[in-house]
């Protein structure tokens, strides 16, 4: 962590039975990749309200991420496409706001693709960093 | 549901895990860093908490603060939230009122070289996990009874030993195989090393014991169609597809006595079509009418409906047996049962992708598992090895390993297949001994002989006078007059190209998933790995059970393995599965959706969206609401997420809880 550079706060919600799995082998292979993304763990991305999403944007986050299984794969059939679509759709409000959509994410990230979570994660923070803090911290400060 | 409200009390206890953890972040600072927030009333730290002292800290805590709540920081909940919950329960709580933070797998081995950066996020996550904490309730899992019965999937030498074992240890089975035969590929081996016993010798007298046992109940020509529920209470679909022939016990209930199918082969004799025989690769014919070979189990004539044209021979053919039915369709039939065993083995790689290698473009090109009916007594050739191209018999034979294993191009597997080496020096072994002066040349990359008795083996074809290059060969090209195959490599220990003449080239394939089984695969919930190859709870505690409980694996479906290797984790799987059989009951996770009912529009977008037609409108004092059927809730949360009205209470992932967790790292942060 440099000195005085900018950290974003950057929310995960991931299931349990794909990404989070799948950042679990990222541990166990010892893939290295940037700390700045913090996880919450669900049961199935099916689980993610867009309330978080919101809830998560009005406290203040710079950007989230939301990763599931891939399609076919979930392990309650289709929770993933159903959060997908929802994703679509949030991705809309939040331009709307006036927040760049592409500070909500949604990913795909199975059980034995330790080395893409980390790829993803990078990608994440690569991203959020270089859109800066997001417009709502802007608008408080 | 909500009751009495206690304030929380929360002890939070890091883990060291040695230096797993501490050796990346700062324990001590994660551990005074707890100490600060609101309800945690005690943390501790040790060196591994999932040892018996690191245990008893949470059980004497819990006793001497009164605490409500319990987070250790430490590995991944999909090591240790087990064995955390039994520690919580054990001092007296609620297993359900213990949440885990994760500063091991998706912190300290993934920022090990981020002291700063690992420890501020050790300490985020456990403020979210301690927020989670506060608002943890008592929550009861589900008991439900476990059907007294078991399927496995593919009856290959793995899905045999875990059907034959969970018979003979009391358990009605299901044994389901898509052909019309069992056996599996090991039937079509001549014969398996390092013995050199006979492959079929030592397989059919398991193939007539699953004919004969009591227990077990064999639908072969048979798919998996559907499958609805859960660990101990699955309703399986099966197709049974149309054979256009009836056993024995098929036509006695249809009133037909003394008929059905004997395996006389009489309709064979008379069938006029004439098709490629896929059990020996096409190099035998069969007819519309047909057995694979003459050890089939169960002995009965199936139809190939893709190629007969309704003649009707076959029927007058079989006169009084009555056994044949040209306008027999698909049945279907559900089966409930606890457990299930998925043992749908392998594919051979399609070698022709690797063009430079020729094989499908040059006659004498073949593969191992062509080799194998080509040297086998019961082949189409009587077990004569002979060219392809002009029937002679071969005096120089080179073998090439690692045929799109090993291989990165993207063409082939980046995987080791694991038995290639063994049976190419098997088969090295069967042309010396079989022709005399018949030389055989192996190329290979490294000569993997690791198993019991392998490595002897190797010596064995060694001093037998087999000739070993270690290169993999770049090319092979066709002489077109002759037919002899040049095979160009390099000689990697001499340094020096290569270029031989041979007569024949043996390439040993790569293996694959079968071809068509993510359908079986995605069914039961069952997640693969990047290779395809359906993928064990944990590969090294679990190597036999999936993440949906009460679905096992046996064999090659998860991974290349051996013969004995297949056998051996059929023989755990078949454990595994009839463990939840014998208990009774299974304990299911509680995390069920619960309906607010005061919160009810009654308006049914959930009742669509559950994967499991756990949910349904009901009438409740005069309001329409849902209602979750418990046993067939599986937890995803989905209508949870959607539920407009926030009428959806996802135990153990409420909304305030996640709530709770998302305000705690975005709103709570160190000042």
């Amino acid at each position: 962590m440099a000195e005085g550079e900018w950290q974003p706060k950057i929310l995960a919600i991931i299931c349990n039975w794909c990404s989070y799995a799948g950042a679990d082998l990222a541990g166990s292979a010892r893939i290295q990749y940037p700390p700045d993304v913090r996880a919450i763990r669900v049961m199935c991305t099916g689980r993610v309200d867009p309330l978080f999403i919101m809830k998560a944007f009005a406290d203040g986050a710079d950007g989230v991420l939301v990763s599931g299984c891939h399609f076919g794969d979930c392990h309650y059939i289709a929770g993933n496409y159903k959060c997908a679509k929802r994703m679509f759709l949030m991705k809309s409000v939040l331009k709307d706001l006036g927040i760049e959509d592409n500070r909500l994410r949604m990913t795909f990230v199975s059980a034995s693709e330790g080395a893409k979570w980390a790829k993803v994660i990078e990608d994440v923070v690569k991203t959020v960093k270089d859109l800066g803090p997001s417009p709502l911290n802007q608008l408080q400060q | 549901m909500a009751e009495e409200k206690k304030q929380p009390r929360i002890g939070v206890f890091v883990c060291h895990c040695g230096t797993n953890i501490a050796g990346s972040l700062d324990v001590k600072a994660v551990q005074d860093y707890a100490r600060t927030l609101p309800g945690v009333i005690v943390a501790d730290e040790y060196q591994y908490m999932c040892s018996t002292p690191g245990q008893k800290k949470i059980d004497d805590a819990i006793k001497e603060h009164d605490l409500t709540g319990i987070v250790v920081a430490a590995c991944s909940p999909r090591l240790h939230e087990p064995t955390f919950r039994t520690a919580t329960k054990e001092g007296g709580l609620n297993p359900f009122r213990f949440e885990m933070a994760n500063i091991r797998e998706q912190n300290s081995w993934v920022h090990m070289h981020d002291y700063e950066g690992a420890t501020a996020k050790a300490k985020d996550a456990v403020r979210i996990a301690v927020a989670k904490a506060a608002l943890l309730e008592d929550l009861y899992p589900k008991s439900v009874p476990v059907e007294h019965a078991a399927m496995v999937v593919g009856a290959g030498v793995g899905g045999i030993q875990a059907a034959l074992d969970l018979a003979s240890a009391g358990i009605k089975t299901y044994l389901i195989e898509k052909t019309p035969t069992i056996g599996g590929r090991m039937s079509q081996l001549d014969k398996t090393f390092p013995t050199l016993d006979c492959s079929q010798c030592i397989l059919t007298p398991k193939m007539v014991d699953v004919g004969r046992h009591p227990n077990i109940e064999l639908h072969t020509y048979t798919e998996v169609e559907a499958v609805e529920g859960y660990i101990g209470n699955f309703d399986i679909t099966l197709r049974k597809k149309a054979r256009g022939v009836m056993t024995p016990t098929e036509a006695t209930a249809k009133g037909i006595v003394g008929g059905g199918c004997n395996g006389c082969g009489d309709c064979d004799a008379v069938c006029p079509v004439i098709k490629p025989n896929p059990f020996e690769f096409g190099m035998k014919p069969r007819k519309a009418i047909y057995i694979y070979h003459p050890q089939v189990v169960p002995l009965i004539y199936t139809i190939d409906f893709d190629s007969c044209v309704k003649c009707g021979l076959c029927v007058e053919a079989c006169g009084e047996k009555k056994a044949i039915d040209l306008n027999m369709e698909d049945s279907f039939e559900t089966v409930k049962v606890g457990t299930v065993i998925l043992a749908t083995g392998y594919d051979a790689f399609p070698i022709e992708k690797k063009r430079e290698w020729g094989y499908k473009q040059f006659d004498n090109v073949i593969t191992s598992l062509e080799f194998e009916r080509l040297i086998c007594a019961s082949g189409p050739t009587g077990g004569h090895l002979i060219r392809p191209s002009d029937g002679a018999t071969p005096k120089k034979v080179a073998f090439v390993l690692c045929a799109g294993s090993r291989d990165n191009t993207g063409v082939g597997k980046p995987y080791c297949s694991r038995f290639c080496c063994m049976y190419s020096l098997k088969h090295a072994h069967q042309i010396t001994e079989k022709i005399p002066g018949c030389q055989a040349y192996i190329f290979y990359m490294d000569i993997r002989s690791f198993g019991k008795m392998y490595e002897e083996f190797y010596y064995r074809i060694q001093d037998e006078g087999t000739k070993f290059i270690r290169g993999r060969v770049a090319n092979i090209l066709e002489d077109a007059k002759t037919k002899n195959l040049h095979v160009y490599a390099e000689d990697t220990l001499l340094g020096q190209p290569v270029d031989m003449v041979v007569d024949m080239v043996v390439l040993a394939a790569a293996v694959e998933p079968t071809q068509g089984v993510d359908t079986v695969r995605k069914m039961f919930g069952v997640s693969c790995s990047q290779d395809g190859w359906m993928l064990e709870a944990h590969p090294k505690l679990n190597p036999c059970g999936t993440t949906t409980a009460g679905v096992f694996l046996a064999g090659v479906c998860q991974g290349p393995k051996d013969i004995p290797d297949t056998v051996a984790q059929a023989e755990g799987a078949a454990s595994a599965a009839s463990i939840p059989i014998h208990m009774g009951k299974v304990e299911l996770e509680p995390y069920f959706a619960q309906c607010i009912e005061e919160k009810c529009a009654g308006c049914g977008m959930c009742v669509n969206l559950c994967p499991y037609s756990a949910l349904d409108l009901i009438e409740k004092d005069g309001r329409t609401v849902m209602h979750v059927t418990e046993a067939k809730c599986k937890g995803c949360g989905t209508c949870g997420g959607f539920c407009p009205g926030g009428a959806i209470y996802m135990q153990h992932f409420t909304t305030p809880q996640i709530v709770a967790q998302i305000d705690a790292f975005l709103l709570g942060g160190e000042q």
